[in-house]
């Protein structure tokens, strides 16, 4: 490890740094989802079309990943190969699983009529879920590539600063899905299923 | 073990290069091309406007040099000519021995000229843009703007754009974590301390205009109704994203100059700076305003009394710490011993014209009088009094003071005063009389005026500054080349200056320091302010060269062409980009 002013790895760093722009990101596509509330002239509205059980239990999919995250970083840390390498596998598992139902929710919405061009809301909501769903989908290629080096035995606890710096990267990325389905899905007024 | 003892030679190991220095030449020197076109640009502009009802353009193509002329000179002039000082010096003056992340910081040069040479190449392909450098919604609508020349706007800033963000997150872990010991934050010299406020600025606004562009994109792609009113959607959001992005934007090209003549000041008034902390407070003040007041570009939409007077008043406050850093370099001046070499007379040459650039800010942030500004010459008086004025002139100063640094050989002193006082003639003729042609009510933007409104008079000595200012230019390429085939002779610290750039030989190593200095005042070279170095070597590694970054910022280039010209190419790119983060973060560093 090189010396650094501060003590803190500039990787990590990096990461910071980059995160705060990202927030920058996030709060443009927000800002602008909720100047377009309730702004569409036609329909389908999105009161008609959220469905808050489900999106509930992909957001729960995508917080337990977030869990295995911290898992699969500790595991790293204590050099211990086989934690390391099943806590990875699930992080990005469930991921893969959030991404699912964002494909299906996606396509859902588009045989009821929800066209990208459709109205404000598709616009919107297309832009915003798919500008997360497009980190996450990077994150979990990110996790694959960690998981891949890990079953080659090359992600020993020397490199315990590069998956923290993912893990930063993907607890992120679940925080802004946090704030998504705030003010998306919970504020909508849609009643549920 | 100890390695990278001097540079390889030959056309590859440019292309290759992660080393600061050279990433820092390679960002001057295409920076100053790039400030040839906008200048070419500048001139087709004042010779069409130099008679009424001249005929030297088509409305057409006036309307696409005048974009061009903005986009190229903000983006692909000031900030890139920045960006030069900022790989050159930064990491010199906080004594480190190079940047966090070498490669990422090749990736950025490689971005920023790849989305320079494909807006730039929009001429060629059907058309550049011709929507202003603000692109304002819905004359950017694929119904008002069929051509390809807004696509091209919106793909080439988004790589350029990234280029910038990559740059600025590389710099501020840079000077948050390498540097030297002893070099603590109040001890940083001024230039590093506005690239580090700059970088906020940049990571912080440029995301809304990348937004705004997706946005755009979408509308014009796929028929998103983003900014289409009937679709309810409203083309002021798109204003309001803009100038979020567009006001800090022009501190990212203001702070810069600023950073520089504080440092040149001191130096050739053989004072330290007056007043340190507080030019270093007004900086991050500046900046931190900034964010709050990007309304004031839009006081003639009609935001509601209450908007109006929030914006009015914030945009007020912002001279506030300006007009104080205006102050601590006239009292770092006071009593000095001044030398006015060519850096000097540029730096005070900002200080002057900057300030009738920033009243003239003053007066339309007072709503009632900028409805009358608006859109007028007025405006384009200010903000090239704050820009040519200001951020230019403070690059010039830049570039001769540190040239010794950077080449070990000096510009001519007088060809940099004759380059100085034409500039200065050039640039007051040029738009001084702009003030005056706008409160006559001549319009901005837009090709030819009709005789006998009285605007004749101004616009004749406009363009007559224009040459002047051109051949000011001029000058300074003739002092340039001159230069270059003069023998080096620069020793460390010719200007007798304070900072640690200055401490090692001109030019520096490749590995810039044989030992991490350790400093113990903010003049280190005035106050005996380096601890004597530990006896034996230091051991280091210097990074290898690497093709990677030019790879994934190929791919990068691959996709934004393929949005134009079919999904093939937009895949071959995201494979190029793919392939090129995995040998990047395979590679082995050392
Ligand atoms: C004292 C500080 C400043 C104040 C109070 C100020 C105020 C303003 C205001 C109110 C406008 C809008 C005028 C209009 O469109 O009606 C404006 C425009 C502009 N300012 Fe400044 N400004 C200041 C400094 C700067 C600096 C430092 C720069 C760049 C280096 C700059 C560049 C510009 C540009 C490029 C525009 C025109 C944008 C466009 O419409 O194309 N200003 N300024
Ligand atoms: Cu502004």
């Amino acid at each position: 490890m090189e010396r650094t002013s501060t003590g803190v790895p500039n990787e990590k760093m990096l990461m910071w740094t980059f995160i705060g722009s990202e927030c920058m990101l996030f709060a443009s596509l927000i800002a602008t989802f909720l100047v377009y509330r309730d702004q569409s002239i036609v329909g389908p509205y999105e009161e008609e079309l959220l469905n808050i059980p489900f999106i509930t239990v992909t957001t729960f999919v995508l917080l337990m990943s977030s869990l295995m995250m911290v898992l699969a970083l500790s595991a790293v840390q204590r050099g211990d190969p086989r934690g390391s390498r099943l806590f990875l596998l699930l992080t990005a598992i469930l991921g893969l699983i959030f991404l699912g139902g964002q494909f299906y929710e996606f396509n859902h919405f588009v045989h009821e009529g929800l066209g990208l061009s459709r109205n404000l809301f598709a616009g919107t909501f297309y832009l915003t879920t798919g500008f997360h769903g497009a980190h996450v989908a990077v994150g979990v290629i990110w996790l694959l590539t960690l998981w891949t080096l890990a079953l080659r035995g090359r992600l020993g606890p020397e490199k315990a600063v590069t998956v923290e710096v993912a893990g930063l990267y993907w607890h992120f990325v679940d925080v802004v899905w946090i704030v998504l389905f705030t003010v998306i899905y919970l504020m909508s007024g849609a009643t549920g299923a | 073990m100890t390695t990278g003892g001097t540079y390889a030679g030959g056309i590859w190991s440019w292309i290759t290069t992660v080393d600061h220095k050279r990433i820092g030449i390679l960002y001057f020197v295409s920076s100053l091309v790039f400030f040839l076109v906008g200048g070419i640009e500048a001139m087709f502009i004042r010779l069409q406007l130099a008679t009424p009802e001249n005929t030297v353009l088509s409305a057409q193509a006036y309307n696409q040099l005048f974009t061009m002329h903005g986009v190229t000179m903000l983006l692909f002039a000031v900030m890139p000519m920045s960006a030069a000082f900022f790989n050159f010096i930064v990491p010199l003056q906080i004594g480190a021995r190079d940047v966090a992340f070498p490669r990422l910081n090749a990736f950025s040069y490689w971005l920023f000229l790849f989305g320079a040479l494909f807006l730039n190449s929009s001429f060629f392909l059907g058309g550049a843009p011709d929507v202003g450098w603000f692109a304002y919604a819905n004359l950017t609508s694929s119904q008002f703007s069929p051509g390809h020349g807004v696509d091209f706007y919106i793909l080439g800033l988004a790589l350029a754009g990234a280029g910038s963000i990559v740059a600025a997150l590389n710099f501020i872990v840079t000077i948050i974590n390498l540097r030297a010991p002893g070099m603590t934050f109040m001890r940083l010299p001024l230039f590093t301390w506005m690239t580090f406020v700059v970088s906020f600025l940049i990571i912080l606004a440029f995301p809304p205009f990348t937004i705004s562009t997706v946005f755009l994109l979408f509308d014009r792609m796929f028929g998103t109704l983003f900014f289409e009113p009937a679709g309810g959607g409203d083309p002021r959001l798109w204003q309001h994203l803009f100038w979020i992005f567009g006001h800090p934007e022009v501190y990212i090209l203001i702070l810069p100059a600023f950073g520089i003549i504080s440092d040149v000041i001191p130096t050739f008034s053989r004072k330290p700076l007056f007043g340190y902390p507080v030019v270093v407070y007004s900086g991050v003040l500046i900046a931190f305003l900034g964010f709050g007041v990007w309304a004031h570009h839009m006081f003639a939409v009609g935001l509601g009394p209450v908007a109006t007077s929030a914006f009015s008043g914030l945009t007020m406050l912002i001279a506030i710490p300006t007009g104080v850093k205006i102050f601590n370099w006239i009292a770092t001046m006071w009593g000095g011993a001044l030398r006015f070499r060519s850096a000097m007379l540029f730096s005070i040459g900002l200080v002057a014209m900057f300030v009738i650039g920033g009243l003239s800010g003053v007066m339309h942030s007072s709503a009632p009088a900028d409805l009358q500004q608006t859109d007028t010459y007025f405006v384009v008086a200010h903000f090239h009094y704050v820009l040519f004025g200001g951020s230019i002139l403070g690059l010039f100063a830049g570039v001769y003071y540190w040239f010794p640094k950077v080449t070990g050989r000096f510009l001519n002193e007088r060809l940099g005063a004759v380059h100085f006082w034409l500039m200065f003639l050039g640039l007051n003729l040029t738009f001084f009389p702009m003030h005056f042609a706008g409160l006559h009510g001549q319009p901005r933007r837009t090709f030819t005026y009709p005789a006998g409104l009285g605007f004749e008079g101004f616009n004749m000595v406009s363009t007559v500054g224009a040459v002047v200012t051109f051949l000011a230019v001029l000058v300074f390429l003739v002092n340039l080349v001159r230069s270059l085939r003069t023998a080096p002779t620069a020793e460390a610290n010719p200007w007798e200056a304070s900072t640690l750039e200055w401490s090692i030989s001109s030019p520096p190593p490749p590995h810039n320091f044989d030992h991490t200095p350790e400093v113990t005042s903010r003049d280190p070279l005035w106050h005996d302010g380096i601890a004597p170095p530990p006896p034996g070597e230091e051991e280091f590694h210097m990074p290898n060269p690497s093709f990677w970054p030019l790879v994934v910022a190929g791919g990068l280039l691959l996709v934004m062409a393929g949005a134009l010209v079919g999904l093939p190419l937009v895949l071959l790119g995201v494979a190029v980009t793919l392939v090129g983060i995995y040998g990047w973060s395979f590679e082995p560093i050392h």
